[in-house]
């Protein structure tokens, strides 16, 4: 009877063990920092690209509309893979694309905007990275999409994709 | 010249305790940076590495400690930003009972079990 316990318990234990593993098998390695629902942006003052002129955020988003924060930069790859998928949102009305020049140089940022396009009504320097710290952002490209009431409701790791854009469309819609 | 001499002695004491000061914030900021995870090279600290994203953390950390915000306010705001996994040192919350609580409940358990046993053999 002790035995056929301390046998139950064994078996129990590494079953335990084994779902444990199992489940970590299909876990990525990487760690992606969750948006917790419904953040307010953060309050910032930053230097606008163009104009070199600092702005504060609530100047920033000031209009009653949905917003996109999105963190680029010259030397990112996929940030030129994402932006004609920007572009293409740029042209719906209900939506305002900021852009946030991540650890660039003012003439590659430039001229990247000349080449590909600029979807973006405000783009501000990072210069240090820590305008994107603020937004909870920890590289490029990274995209967050904010509310009427000014709330991060989403947060997109890596380039956009159609999918994301559809899905930021009906959000938005 | 006495006034010249008290204003030296004046000078050097403010200039030490603002050294020392300094000193104290470096050590909190390193303190608090060998804490924080880094996010792109996972495994190793902000103190340690050399990424963009550590490079931020260092400035943000910097900049919050010169602003007066204490060692577990900076935690807070990192957190608020990253979530707890951003720090080492994971608080006592519902996604970390199990964390905290099953190592002191395997302690029990088996103390439970070698006082059964001595028990058992006296």
């Amino acid at each position: 009877m002790k035995n056929k316990f301390s046998l139950f318990v064994v078996v129990i234990f590494l079953s335990f063990c084994f779902v444990i593993f199992y489940k970590g098998l299909n876990t990525p390695n990487n760690y992606a920092p969750k948006v917790n629902e419904k953040k307010n942006i953060p309050t910032f003052k930053a230097k606008d690209l163009y104009s070199n002129n600092y702005v504060n955020s609530d100047k920033i988003f000031e209009e009653n509309t949905f917003y996109i924060v999105n963190i680029w930069a010259s030397w990112c790859v996929p940030c030129r893979e994402e932006h004609p998928l920007l572009m293409q949102l740029s042209k719906n009305q209900s939506i305002k694309l900021i852009g946030l020049n991540y650890r660039d140089n003012f003439n590659n940022a430039k001229k990247f905007i000349d080449d590909f396009g600029n979807p973006y009504s405000r783009i501000l320097i990072d210069k240090d990275g820590t305008l994107g710290v603020e937004f909870g952002a920890y590289g490029v490209p990274e995209t967050f999409l904010i509310d009427k009431n000014k709330h991060i409701i989403k947060k997109f790791v890596g380039p956009i994709n159609q999918e994301i854009v559809n899905e930021i469309k009906s959000i938005i819609k | 010249m006495k006034f010249i001499k008290i204003s030296i002695i004046l000078f050097l004491i403010a200039s030490f305790s603002g050294l020392k000061s300094a000193e104290a914030n470096d050590v909190l900021k390193n303190e608090i940076l060998k804490n924080i995870r880094c996010l792109i090279c996972q495994g190793q600290s902000v103190y340690d590495s050399e990424s963009e994203f550590a490079s931020s953390i260092k400035l943000i950390v910097d900049r919050k400690i010169n602003e007066g915000l204490k060692e577990k306010q900076i935690y807070q705001f990192l957190r608020e930003k990253y979530g707890d996994w951003v720090i080492f040192d994971p608080q006592l919350n519902k996604n970390t009972y199990v964390l905290w609580l099953l190592p002191l409940l395997l302690f029990l358990v088996g103390g439970v079990i070698i006082i059964k046993k001595l028990l058992f053999k006296n």
